[in-house]
């Protein structure tokens, strides 16, 4: 009692008009999260524990697989990848898939070599006339899953199927070989090269693929974490009627993410042409699932809204690595989709574990 | 907390000892180039250490799995280590896996070139490495300027020739040719092949090895369409036998005849249901191209003399069929 008189005749000698500071007080209701468990609910990190432990496995096991050459190799396998697993990750984070992802890139390859060998374009024209096509494509994939209100799953897939007829149909038509040749020869072959598909670090030689697969994974990150446009994404992946109640323009956002990976897909086609100068017409077929594979893999579900562009970045990477890890020591290679599957399936368990785990330890 | 973090731990190192345990399991097939072989040739071998990369466009089907024991029994009478691996036709991966090869520093590659444009530039890389290379199956055109010493095959449009020939003597009026791999620039070359010597070729295009019941309703739909049809030429032996049942399935005559050789197709033509196969024998394609580059990293040999070495065309007929049946079943013919 005799304290609370001591703080009362205290507090009256005080300046007179300033109130008394209130002391800070700990909200008991908001928890404190270690770094530690936040770190343990982002959805990258079942990929990245896969990806650690299967490096750390062909690095001891193998003598090329830590060189520097040895890691050009399986980086260069998985920057095609990842650039598409990018892409797709987004549109699955979104809620639809693309199953015409892995034939775009031969569509927009085949395109690419027609107009310059077949149609006398120079290659910078050609180039700029392929992304144009390819965001055409995607934007009659999306309006056509907006309108339809179809599947993705069954309007891309009939995408597939007449790009795989148009690919060796057309090529056979004007060509009359299943692929088309010849692209060193183009006037601007050589500097679009020097932007899309050579190589640096001259002993090494890492591909400049590689450079554009972190940009984008980059851009793709900072989109979905930090931009009006990455949150409507989750929204619209999430819930579409809730996000459309709110305001978010669903349909927009759909289809720019369709154009975005229709153009991602042109964007590898015209790597893989100009690297190979050539393109054959059964490129990517097939190749679709793997990039799903890497997105869910990275934490991407497959209900949609949920999801990271750098957890698909390290599917691809760990697929990349198993290929080329399997070819430097040597295991009879029959067996070499067993080990990716057995791989990919511990990854994603150990993503959901984790996920789980994490977020049942809210404290 | 602690708990997860014992977990996650605990899960990792299990996940680690998996992957150990898997691997030291399979290493048994294909052990380091380090390891001295076999005591029965001590006096080949000593001091060896000779590692080939055989590098082919195929998908695991019967033909390459043949070629494929070619390279390995090579391997193991030369006392080399053999590396095989598959791009299943796609040729970014085939430029891949001969980058990851020269990384490797290996004594010698063998690819197959159905594309050779998409394979130049790591080819050459490898020229530069120094690493000698032979082509092998297909690429016989290009395979000087790709800097290989020799090629080991059969030059698909004058063996396509030849069978078309061989069907128009038997009395054949119209061929129907079955395209089983879609962007497969051999087996085009071999339809057109047998167009020229034949006359009358349709080219049907099927779905292919991973689907045999839906390639034998495809032909079967194609004979039943077309009356006008009797002769099927195949260019794959999985893809023959399917293309034989599918003619008694669509109640034809027409006389099959095929590209390649498999146990069920020798039997077949032991039975008369296949006229004639077309073998270029793979098992050698596989064989040789290790011999040659063993041979030029250990005794500077360089074999073909600036010119391909053949391996075919060959014609297993009923006459032959016999003495192949034997050596088909054991995966070597």
């Amino acid at each position: 009692m005799t304290e609370a008189i001591g703080g009362g005749s205290s507090a009256a000698a005080a300046p007179a008009g300033a109130p008394p500071t209130p002391e800070p007080v700990a909200d008991e209701r908001l928890a404190n999260i270690s770094l530690w468990v936040r770190l343990l609910r982002r959805p990258e990190v079942g990929s990245l524990l896969g990806a650690l432990v299967i490096c750390a496995f062909f690095w001891l096991n193998t003598d090329s697989f830590g060189t520097l050459s040895g890691i050009a190799n399986w980086t260069d396998v998985a920057s095609t990848l990842g650039i598409m697993a990018v892409a797709v990750a987004l549109l699955m984070i979104g809620g639809e898939f693309d199953l015409s992802a892995g034939v775009m890139t031969g569509t927009t390859g085949l395109l690419l070599g027609l107009l310059t060998t077949e149609w006398g374009f120079s290659m910078w024209p050609a180039i700029v006339v392929t992304f144009a096509f390819a965001a055409l494509v995607g934007f009659i994939n999306g309006y056509m899953v907006i309108k339809t209100k179809l599947p993705s799953f069954i309007v891309t897939l009939a995408t597939f199927f007449v790009f795989q007829g148009l690919n060796l149909g057309v090529t056979k038509a004007v060509t009359d070989t299943v692929r088309v040749a010849g692209l060193g020869d183009v006037p601007g072959y050589d500097s679009a090269s020097k932007v899309f598909s050579n190589t640096f670090w001259s002993p090494h030689n890492f591909r400049l693929s590689v450079v554009w697969w972190i940009v984008i994974a980059a851009i793709a990150t900072w989109v979905l974490a930090r931009t009006r446009a990455g949150n409507w994404i989750f929204a619209v992946g999430g819930d579409a009627n809730a996000a459309r109640n709110v305001g978010v323009p669903v349909a927009r956002v759909k289809i720019a993410l369709f154009m975005t990976t229709a153009m991602a897909a042109a964007l590898v086609g015209i790597m893989i042409a100009l690297r190979l100068a050539s393109v054959q017409a059964g490129q990517g077929v097939g190749e679709e699932f793997t990039y799903i594979i890497a997105a869910v893999v990275g934490g991407c579900l497959l209900t949609g809204g949920y999801g990271s562009a750098i957890g698909a970045s390290l599917g691809a990477l760990i697929v990349g690595m198993a290929f080329i890890g399997i070819q430097f020591s040597g295991w009879n290679t029959d067996w070499r989709f067993l080990f990716l599957g057995v791989i990919l399936l511990l990854a994603v368990l150990v993503n959901n574990l984790v996920r789980h785990r994490a977020e049942g330890a809210r404290r | 907390m602690t708990r997860l973090r014992a977990g996650l731990l605990a899960l990792a190192m299990v996940l680690g000892l998996a992957l150990f345990a898997a691997a030291c399991g399979g290493d048994d097939d294909n052990d380091g180039g380090g390891s001295p072989a076999s005591k029965d040739n001590v006096d080949l071998t000593q001091g060896k250490d000779v590692t080939i990369a055989v590098i082919t466009h195929g998908s695991g089907d019967s033909f390459w799995a043949v070629a494929k024991k070619g390279a390995e029994d090579a391997g193991k009478q030369m006392g080399v280590t053999v590396k095989y691996s598959e791009s299943a036709n796609d040729p970014q991966k085939q430029a891949q896996l001969i980058d990851s090869a020269v990384t490797e520093k290996v004594d010698g590659i063998a690819v197959s070139a159905p594309n050779p444009d998409a394979i130049r530039d790591s080819l050459k890389k490898a020229t530069a490495a120094g690493i000698p290379i032979v082509t092998l199956n297909s690429g016989a055109e290009d395979y000087q300027e790709l800097g290989a010493i020799t090629h080991v095959g059969q030059t698909e449009s004058i063996a396509g020739e030849g069978a078309g020939q061989k069907l128009k003597e038997a009395g054949a009026k119209k061929l129907l040719c079955v395209i089983h791999e879609q962007s497969n620039i051999g087996l085009n070359q071999r339809c057109d092949g047998a167009k020229k010597g034949f006359g009358a070729v349709e080219n049907v295009q099927v779905k292919g090895v991973d689907d045999i019941q839906t390639t034998l309703t495809e032909i079967q739909s194609k004979l039943q369409s077309d009356k006008s049809i009797d002769a099927v030429l195949t260019l794959n032996p999985d893809i023959a036998v399917a293309a034989r049942d599918a003619v008694k399935g669509a109640g034809s005559n027409a006389k099959v005849a095929t590209f390649d050789l498999s146990g069920d197709v020798v039997k077949a033509i032991q039975a008369g249901e296949i006229e004639f196969a077309v073998d270029q024998q793979q098992y050698l394609q596989g064989y040789l191209p290790v011999v040659f580059l063993t041979l030029y990293k250990t005794n500077a040999n360089t074999v073909g003399g600036g010119q391909p070495v053949l391996t075919g065309p060959g014609y297993v007929t009923k006459d032959n069929a016999d003495t192949v049946a034997k050596l088909a079943e054991e995966g070597t013919r």
